[in-house]
């Protein structure tokens, strides 16, 4: 998407970049919160075995925490990991990894504690049930101290976390090593073994500064970009296409890229459209739990509490009876309302702090102004914006709440993901672990070496930052111990250096054979250009991938339709052209967008039922079906041969109710 | 809500060794124009208004003016940076001003202890290396089905 009529931007692609070739073993894809888990810990395990971290940004601003955060959403604290996984399995309608979520319970503490240590201010209660923020409650000791955090709900907490990213980040790059670390690089296609294919080899990107392929050899690597965004036309399609709930520059590529390498995803069909702020999609959380909001509709009615929301609950027992309702739920009811005429929901902003004020002294009541304020500034900025181009004071104007568009993720409170094999442990079943050579490796996917974490992770949400900064340290021990089992593995590549090159390169060749055609170098009938590609891929998917056009619902005739139109895009990416490096960048993740779009559609095709309403419906099969589908789905792809393969999964319980 | 640099204030960051906004923007939004030595964002529909380039700016040549399909015009929002916390000056449309300070980090810069030194020892346990050094005893469910 570069600018218009400037298709050769500042940073000129040549059709011969450099080809750089090098060899680790092992290599860490990613730079977000999973990747500097990763980085974080590894050297801790390794002696001789080396190390490269690939990030398409600059670790100190990427992945999803780089506007930063107001609150970290999992501290398990005072509680325990088996109501950590019993809050996870209602919240994701019933259907998850419990091994993976217990294991993750029991070690993302640790993490938050490091954080606290390495600088994150981390607001604390008081004897006297005050809350106090981050720099002033160092005074009542630390987290790990026993000092109490400030509760939003049971797992969250909150904290000022405007440089959260930058924290984490830098004890990332100071344990990795500097000289172990290639920003800017973006990895685009995993390679698996020349001998053996169910082996991972190495992978191959390019940089995004210069004209340069990097060709990776690896025993072993982890991919952990993130989610995907930006696959369903969003609610503003101008300039406000930008403003993603989710980081915009998630384009799927950890899973396009472990499905391409042969790894099975599960729980594609999983998604979240969450309920935000409406357009600044600003979060909601501290206003709900912090400051005790409540919704209502047209009408002026709290249509949460009303009779038929209660009915409505009580159709999806035992979830939608649970003490904490299901986010798809809450989204169903508010879809419920605004389908009857009873739109747009409101947030009453200004009765809720009114009632927190009344018993506050004017100080208090101005501190208390300060962290609505500050929940928007440490996360969303643009919200905190929209309220100021709005004048919208929220003790004054209430705010306008909305669904947003889908996104896909594995970390917040979605669950779709890579298929991975949980610890080593008696206690977890035999199906949902596997062994390369008589050893278990926690989080491997059914690929050899090839790991995953954050996002990537299938059936296991609710993780978020810290979660996903814990996986990604149990992912580097696991690692280690691949690499130190299979020391003598030469990872041997199907293709030459050159022959990888040019496929990297192949939009670079076809737009400097194609563009003098035309005189304007974005209309040409030789070739398409992401922008157009991504718009294209956005109006499939919204028109009949059970996008915001159709709040939320689809059928079997209507994903035929989508599905046939994806394939025809994936053949037509074939055409894409880049003028500049920039614009390489968009091609590739334009196609990994593609590619994650359809698992999640041939997903919710095979599952015959509505798992989750109020995040997608099959129109055609309204209702939930345990008798059926209470399993997971897991699905592979054959680059070779372009066939999907779908089948059911038992789900194995393990933690009692 | 794209960012924008302010002509007169960009000097192509020319005193240092990287252009800061093109270093840090996670989008690959910011570049920099050789010839005008002056940066801008190359994709204001894809920027996610995280304020990277805005906060690492050395001039304070950048700002954010909101998406024009659904902000209304005369309102800003603009940070100052310090070491230990962000200071918000907020603009409404309507002339009405709030300044929030907000603690960022309670640490200098750069003093994240790495652990450089710690090895952990059972490569096969599901420890992690701290955990390991503490003695933590793995936690195990305490009832399965």
């Amino acid at each position: 998407m570069a600018i218009p009529n400037k298709p050769s931007g500042e940073l000129k692609a040549v059709v011969d970049p450099e080809i750089v070739e090098k060899e680790v073993d092992i290599l860490i894809v990613g730079g977000g919160m999973a990747a500097c888990g990763t980085a974080f810990e590894i050297l801790k395990w390794a002696k001789d075995e080396t190390v490269l971290l690939c990030d398409k940004a600059a670790m100190e601003r990427s992945g999803a925490v780089a506007q930063g955060l107001s609150a970290i959403n999992t501290y398990v604290g005072d509680n325990t990991a088996d109501d950590y996984v019993r809050m996870v399995r209602n919240d994701l309608m019933g259907i998850v990894r419990e091994d993976l979520i217990f294991d993750l319970g029991r070690h993302v503490d640790d993490s938050v504690h490091l954080f606290e240590e390495w600088g994150l201010p981390v607001w604390k209660k008081t004897d006297d049930g005050k809350n106090v923020d981050g720099k002033k409650g160092l005074k009542l000791g630390t987290l790990k101290e026993g000092a109490k955090p400030v509760r939003t709900g049971k797992w969250q907490i909150m904290i000022n976390g405007e440089s959260y990213k930058r924290v984490v980040a830098e004890a990332a790059k100071l344990a990795l090593g500097e000289d172990n670390i290639l920003e800017r690089v973006f990895i685009v296609e995993i390679l698996n073994d020349k001998n053996d294919p169910s082996k991972i080899a190495g992978a191959v990107g390019f940089s995004t500064r210069e004209n340069k392929v990097y060709v990776i050899k690896c025993k072993t690597m982890m991919v952990a970009c993130g989610g995907a965004v930006n696959i369903y036309q969003p609610r503003s399609v101008g300039e406000g296409k930008g403003r993603a709930w989710y980081p915009v520059w998630n384009a799927g590529s950890t899973y396009t890229m472990a499905l391409r390498a042969g790894a099975e995803l599960s729980m594609m069909e999983n998604r979240f459209t969450p309920a935000r702020f409406k357009d600044g999609y600003g979060p909601v959380g501290a206003w709900f739990l912090l400051f005790k909001a409540k919704l209502q509709n047209a009408l002026g009615e709290n249509y949460v509490a009303s009779d038929s929301a209660k009915k409505q609950l009580e159709s999806y027992a035992p979830y939608g009876t649970a003490a904490i309702t299901p986010t798809c739920l809450r989204n169903h009811l508010m879809l419920f309302e605004m389908k009857e005429g009873r739109g747009p929901i409101i947030m009453d902003t200004v009765s809720a702090l009114a009632a927190l004020g009344s018993s506050m002294s004017p100080k208090e009541l101005k501190h208390l102004e300060s962290e609505a304020w500050e929940d928007f500034l440490d996360m969303t900025c643009g919200q905190a914006n929209l309220w100021c181009a709005t004048n919208t004071e929220p003790e004054k104007k209430n705010s306008e709440i909305m669904p947003t568009e889908p996104y896909l993720l594995g970390s917040h409170s979605g669950c779709c993901g890579i298929w991975c094999s949980g610890p080593d442990e008696s206690w977890v079943p035999a199906s949902y672990k596997w062994d390369v050579d008589g050893v278990v490796y926690n989080r491997m996917t059914t690929i050899k070496g090839l790991f995953t974490a954050g996002d990537g992770v299938g059936c296991s949400g609710h993780k978020f930052s810290s979660g996903s900064h814990a996986e990604g340290r149990i992912v580097a021990k696991q690692m280690v111990k691949y690499v130190r089992n299979h020391a003598g593995y030469k990872p041997e590549l199907a293709q030459t250096a050159q022959e990888l090159a040019d496929m990297v390169y192949k939009p670079v060749k076809t737009f400097i054979e194609n563009s003098g055609y035309t005189t304007a170098a974005d209309v040409n009938p030789n070739y398409c250009k992401p922008k157009g590609m991504t718009m294209r891929l956005m109006k499939a998917t919204h028109e009949y991938g059970a996008g915001t056009a159709t709040f939320y619902q689809t059928n079997g005739k209507s994903l035929e339709i989508v599905l046939d139109m994806l394939e025809t895009m994936r053949e037509d990416c074939e055409k894409l052209a880049a003028g500049d490096l920039h614009e390489l960048m968009r091609c590739w993740e334009i196609y990994h967008r593609i590619y994650t779009v359809e698992a999640h559609l041939r997903h919710i095709q095979f599952r015959k039922e509505t798992r989750y309403p109020g995040f997608y419906y099959r129109a055609d099969f309204p209702e939930q079906n345990d008798k059926e589908w209470f399993c997971f789905v897991n699905s592979t792809y054959d680059k070779k041969s372009n066939q999907w393969s779908l089948k059911k999964v038992d789900y194995v319980k393990i933690i009692p109710d | 809500m794209p960012s924008f640099v302010i002509t007169e204030k960009c000097d192509g960051c020319k005193g240092g060794d990287k252009t800061a906004c093109m270093y840090i923007c996670p989008n690959d939004l910011m570049v920099l124009d050789p010839n005008a030595m002056k940066a801008y964002n190359q994709e204001p529909d894809a920027c996610w208004e995280c304020f990277s380039c805005v906060k690492i700016c050395p001039t304070q040549a950048i700002e954010v003016r909101g998406y024009s399909d659904f902000v209304p015009m005369g309102s800003s929002i603009v940070p100052m940076m310090g070491t230990e916390d962000v200071m918000w000056t907020c603009k409404f449309r309507n002339g009405v001003v709030k300044r929030f300070k907000f603690p960022i980090r309670t640490t200098p810069e750069g003093s994240a202890n790495a652990y450089k030194d710690s090895k952990g020892n059972d490569l096969n346990s599901e420890l992690l290396f701290n955990e390991e050094a503490e003695g933590v005893e793995l936690k195990k469910p305490i009832a399965t089905v």
